[in-house]
């Protein structure tokens, strides 16, 4: 169907591994460090086309891993963006070949702080070197090689995804053909810097963190990584959302419990979220991630905003979401304030909807359809 | 200015008016088009005009049109914004049967002198003999294939008469530099005598005059 609602499952995947760095030639990083070897984990659905011609990159955010379609046959664990990704879909895996990696300093399969480190033979933690949105990319470019892709049809992210997106746009102008930025901003502000600051605060400051040693405490800093989720999922979902959702209901009673038990519905909700992100999440990943975050800003003059954007040729789909207060509308807009003014191919569209800034992993008609009717002209247009 | 194009080498999907607008805009053009709909007029000019465009548009359903047109088109609502675009950064900027439906006309118009060296304006004449003579002889809010609406559910809050707009564009510093009379079967007119009666739309070329 027209507004990708339908089509089909990709089936059973598995996500593999390229080494693309060694330690004799390595990643280099933006801090001027080096990291080697260095593998990243990824997933390919469809075919790539013969003249390779076809291919569609999506940069997960901040929690997400390779998986973003099908499902595992070992754990029968689904993909992140599953209903997004098949024949017939939004990414439609007939006319794509839809590739996902999952970032450096991440914690699903690709190098990162829970890596072990040639130099002590113990895993990095903290010794991992800080990364950029520019490396995670990098590292991203080299897969890419990696696979036989001369050029991408579109890179596409959300939130933390998106300014990979614009990464990739930016510094490899030849090899991009569309971008498209979700829920996204070209710099964190001033509070989204402070709600990061306080997710690791709230992990650095469990007394099982050791350092960013905690494995080989057999422990993990479960109750700040949960902690620091909970805040951050509050921050996902609009206030509108979670009245909607929770209200004033009570879990599990008909009366308040004068005490510190879980009254409301919104608070068993959010340990269980917690609880739940723990299990499959690394505390240092985190760290790591936030700090990418906060660092990226490409566009921090004028005069950078023109060198950087100088070269670029992709045109633009940038959306947002009415609801998002992470990433609210004016900071899509600020991204294409700068776009134009370079003169570049932008379509910017704010979707109406009360699912605050997760609304960029679910499903909203009208943003599904506008995202697909851009791919798909991108598959009709070389 | 380089010669305006034949009106009806413009495509058929276009509108009357669209065809009009379409033929005042000069090749490699740089084009914003307020209000762009469906991109129609915008893609028209793109494909066959080799205009470097960019559409602004408020509704869900037609800015997936524009997308799927591959246009160039901020979801923006003209009342409000406009300052996404730079400063002088196109030549055109064209408003087509909107300005009536805006809050802020006057401000519109400064908004696009703004961005644009020219502005493009067309719109319907409220003066027309039938409009007059329905209000006339009925005694109410009149309606016509221009303006079909009822008066309580119309988008067109601020109709005006084509003296009204010679005022307005006198008063606020704009030269008239090309004005495009449209009879009431959408073809252009010959002469301009009583065009306040005769005109049912009109399309005006402006360009601020020096300041």
């Amino acid at each position: 169907m027209a507004d990708g609602a339908s089509g089909a499952d990709v089936g059973v995947v598995e996500t593999r591994f390229a080494e693309l760095f060694t330690a004799a030639d390595p990643l280099r990083l933006d801090s001027g460090a080096t990291l080697g070897p260095v593998t990243l984990a990824y997933e390919t659905y469809g075919t790539l086309a013969p003249d390779r011609g076809n291919a569609v990159l999506i940069c997960h955010a901040l929690t997400g891993d390779a998986h973003v379609a099908g499902v595992h046959a070992d754990t029968d664990k689904v993909g992140w963006w599953d209903d997004f990704v098949g024949p017939g879909r939004v990414f439609d895996t007939d006319k794509h070949f839809v590739v996902c990696s999952n970032v450096i300093a991440g914690c699903s399969g690709s190098t990162g702080p829970g890596s072990l480190n040639p130099a002590t033979g113990r895993a990095y933690g903290l010794d991992f070197p800080m990364v950029t949105t520019g490396d995670m990319v990098r590292a991203q470019r080299a897969l890419v090689a990696h696979l036989g892709i001369p050029r991408l049809r579109a890179v596409v992210g959300g939130s933390v995804g998106g300014m990979q997106a614009l990464q990739w746009a930016l510094d490899y102008p030849d090899v991009v053909g569309s971008c498209v930025v979700v829920a996204s901003t070209t710099r964190l502000s001033a509070q989204n810097i402070a709600f990061n600051a306080v997710s690791r605060q709230a992990i650095m400051s469990d007394p099982d963190f050791h350092d960013g040693r905690y494995t080989e405490h057999d422990v993990v800093p479960h109750r700040g990584l949960a902690t620091a989720r909970m805040m951050a999922h509050i921050t996902y979902l609009s206030e509108e959302g979670l009245q909607l959702k929770f209200g004033r209901s009570l879990q599990d009673r008909d009366r308040v419990s004068y005490g510190f038990d879980r009254d409301f519905a919104v608070e068993s909700y959010l340990h269980h979220q917690g609880s739940k992100f723990v299990r499959r999440f690394d505390a240092n990943t985190y760290l790591y991630l936030t700090k990418a975050m906060d660092y990226f800003d490409p566009f921090p003059d004028a005069a950078t905003a023109a060198r950087a954007l100088a070269p670029v040729t992709s045109d633009f789909l940038v959306c947002s979401f009415s609801s998002d207060w992470r990433f609210d509308s004016s900071r899509s807009m600020e991204l294409v304030e700068v776009l134009l003014r370079h003169d570049k191919h932008v379509a910017f569209q704010e979707f109406t909807t009360p699912l605050g800034h997760d609304a960029f992993l679910l499903d909203v008609p009208p943003y599904k359809a506008t995202l697909k009717a851009f791919l798909d002209r991108r598959a009709e247009v070389p | 200015m380089s010669a305006a194009a034949d009106p009806h080498a413009a495509p058929r999907e276009l509108r009357e008016d669209q065809c009009h607008v379409f033929a005042l805009i000069p090749e490699g053009a740089r084009v914003l088009d307020l209000g762009c709909g469906d991109g129609a007029l915008l893609a028209a000019l793109v494909e066959r005009r080799g205009v470097r465009g960019h559409g602004v548009e408020i509704d869900d359903a037609r800015i997936l049109d524009c997308v799927r047109r591959g246009l160039s088109v901020v979801h923006e609502d003209i009342d409000e914004g406009l300052a996404v675009h730079p400063d002088k950064s196109c030549d055109y900027v064209i408003l087509s049967q909107t300005l009536q439906a805006t809050r802020h006309p006057k401000r519109l118009l400064h908004k696009m002198a703004r961005v644009g060296h020219a502005s493009v304006v067309s719109f319907p004449n409220f003066g027309h003999w039938r409009v007059r003579l329905s209000l006339l002889l009925r005694g109410r809010m009149p309606k016509s294939r221009a303006l079909p609406y009822e008066w309580y559910d119309t988008p067109n809050i601020h109709l005006c008469t084509l003296a009204d707009f010679d005022d307005l564009v006198r008063a606020e510093g704009f030269a008239v530099e090309r004005r495009i009379l449209l009879n009431g079967r959408g073809n252009p007119m010959r002469s301009s005598l009583f065009a306040g009666w005769r005109a049912s739309a009109a399309i005006y070329l402006l360009r601020p005059t020096a300041p």
